[in-house]
């Protein structure tokens, strides 16, 4: 990664009056051959995957009516789309084909997911991370908060279920619930590690310059821990996605839960594929952006990943 | 008491300490006594370097003398003031680098000004100051990890001088370092010392490194670390590490801490045997 970076940055150095133009070309081509290089295994490896889905269709392994192999499910898109339709269903005398087009459909629905799980982890990363800092700098708050918080952070995100359903009744507003719930005891223990973690020559170096007790978290233990909690946040992103389709399954007006309980109650495999391919992009492609801003925001860290791919 | 000479209490001693100790884990089962009986005078501008065997607590005593660790016995002093908390006037360097690596080099050394407030031009230019003295002016805008080690060392102590501490007080700063680079750094430290004025106290269990640098040498014992003698180095600067004086002393040196590494051998076998 880090090496794409370099190179993009000598790009940007090259494009200025130091290089030759030549030479500046060479590097963009570099960079674009990498990128490439990238996007090609991406592609093989799912190919891999839908290809033998394929085969074990073609040999009838795979009961098309149970397991339809990714042509079937992706065969029709336009058909698969109305499906999504789902902001319209609970009216009454509505009919299938009534209401928004096949694509649009499907990004609202999307849109809609994506908009829960956003709020969600951004309201958990928030809390968590002030709620960790806080058990950290009150030592009063330690003792009183963090036995109730590890006591509560194994219980499963269904058990929250009804309880956001009790609260919240149905709507957005449960799902967020939900996302939070999930998250959010997690990440507080997450950051009071990360905080843990943290090197006490740091901490030591502000002491001896006489920095206060608020200044050494400001200055030294936020910064410190912030390539960890980057970290925690990509890992949280993915189970925020797998929260929120339960939190929507149940009592949300529409979103990519209702298509998946629509899809069961209806016996179509072919939607249940069809949406979870789509849960999968939309998570790939999320965790892709949240990679690209940990590499901008987190310049200083070294590339252990080169290191291990030289082995 | 080890202490040949009766100490002399000054309050213009740049550090004094009266029968300091420190017990780590204290009350507790794993409580073990680091450190006991430490009397020690250094002068304003004295270089005294402390060489024990490993976990003699001569860090310890480093860090008791920074303010970052509460003495359990004893009372220390800096200039005439009770030794409480950390203070600027004492800059502490560590072994391993300690700069922040989300921060530039000139960042990092003006750190401790950006703690009290200066503004942006006042810190560039104490830092560019400060970095011009360790002749790292031109790596001002580089980050921690575009640097080698031993430069990354040289930032530290800017970052040490640009707070203008009267003691700087070193734990092992060049044992992560080659040979060569270490020798360098020797000769740099003792610039920036003469420059400064400072008091410098500097922990090694290098034998060769205590006799190019100190004015005094402190021989510690092991556990409990106490002041086993105090060898002056009465070599004039620039120092000939192979006069026959200086060879005399490593001699000197060496054997007084073989003892104290048998020693601690002993007690480490002794105690692998009842575990």
């Amino acid at each position: 990664m880090a090496v794409v970076t370099r190179d993009s940055e000598a790009s940007g150095a090259a494009a200025g009056t130091s290089r030759p133009a030549a030479v500046s070309r060479f590097y963009t081509g570099m960079v674009n051959l990498e990128w490439l290089t990238k996007a090609w295994w991406t592609i093989l490896s799912i190919s891999l995957f839908a290809g033998i889905w394929e085969l074990c269709w073609f040999f009838g392994w795979a009961d098309p009516k149970l397991l339809p192999p990714p042509h079937i499910f992706l065969g029709n898109l336009a058909e698969q789309g109305k499906f999504f339709n789902t902001a319209t269903r609970w009216q009454v005398g509505q009919a299938m084909n009534a209401g928004p087009s096949a694509f649009e459909s499907v990004m609202i629905t999307v849109g809609a997911t994506t908009a829960r799980v956003f709020i969600g982890l951004a309201m958990a990363s928030v809390l968590a991370i002030g709620m960790g800092v806080l058990i950290r700098y009150h030592h009063f708050f330690d003792k009183l908060v963090l036995p109730t918080i590890t006591l509560l952070s194994p219980v499963s995100p269904i058990a929250w279920l009804p309880v956001a359903i009790f609260l919240f009744g149905i709507g957005n507003a449960p799902a967020i619930f939900m996302v939070v719930v999930a998250l959010f005891f997690h990440m507080v223990l997450a950051t009071v590690a990360q905080i843990d973690g943290v090197s006490p020559n740091f901490i030591n170096v502000a002491r001896t310059m006489g920095a206060s007790k608020r200044q050494i978290y400001g200055r030294v233990i936020v910064p410190a821990i912030l390539p960890g909690m980057l970290q925690v946040l990509r890992l949280n992103l993915f189970g925020a996605w797998m929260v929120v389709l339960v939190a929507e399954s149940t009592g949300v007006g529409y979103g990519m839960g209702q298509v998946i309980m629509l899809a069961r109650n209806t016996f179509n495999p072919s939607l249940v594929f069809f949406t979870i391919a789509v849960i999968g992009v939309l998570g790939f492609a999320f965790d892709w952006l949240l990679r690209q801003a940990q590499r901008r925001i987190l310049y200083w860290l070294p590339d252990t990943k080169e290191k291990l791919r030289g082995l | 008491m080890a202490f040949d000479a009766p100490p002399t209490f000054s309050s213009k001693d740049a550090v004094v300490c009266r029968g300091v100790g420190k017990t780590w884990a204290a009350g507790t089962k794993r409580a073990h006594n680091a450190l006991t009986d430490i009397d020690l005078d250094v002068a304003p501008g004295e270089f005294v370097v402390f060489l024990g065997p490993s976990g003699c607590g001569k860090s310890t005593l480093l860090y008791l003398i920074a303010g970052l660790e509460d003495a359990t016995e004893g009372q220390l002093w800096s200039f005439g003031d009770l030794v409480e908390t950390p203070s600027p006037q004492r800059s502490l360097i560590f072994q391993e680098t300690s700069l922040f690596p989300w921060l530039t080099v000139w960042e990092n050394v003006s750190f401790g000004l950006s703690i009290r407030g200066a503004s942006k031009e006042e810190r560039r230019t104490v830092a560019a100051e400060a970095l011009q003295r360790v002749g790292l002016k031109a790596a001002m805008d580089k980050r921690p990890d575009e640097l080698s080690g031993g430069m990354r060392q040289r930032v530290a102590v800017a970052r040490a001088l640009a707070m203008r501490p009267k003691v700087l007080l070193m734990d092992e700063p060049f044992a992560a370092l080659d040979v060569q680079t270490r020798a360098r750094m020797q000769d740099f430290l003792l610039d920036v010392w003469r420059d400064s004025g400072a008091s410098v106290l500097f922990v090694t269990h290098h034998i060769d490194e205590a006799v190019a640098l100190a004015d005094r040498v402190v021989v510690f014992t092991s556990r409990p670390g106490r002041i086993k003698t105090i060898v002056p180095i009465d070599l004039p600067r620039p120092r000939n590490l192979f006069s026959r004086q200086a060879e005399d002393l490593r001699i000197q040196l060496t054997d007084l801490l073989r003892d104290e590494v048998d020693r601690a051998f002993a007690e480490q076998e002794a105690l692998a045997v009842t575990a």
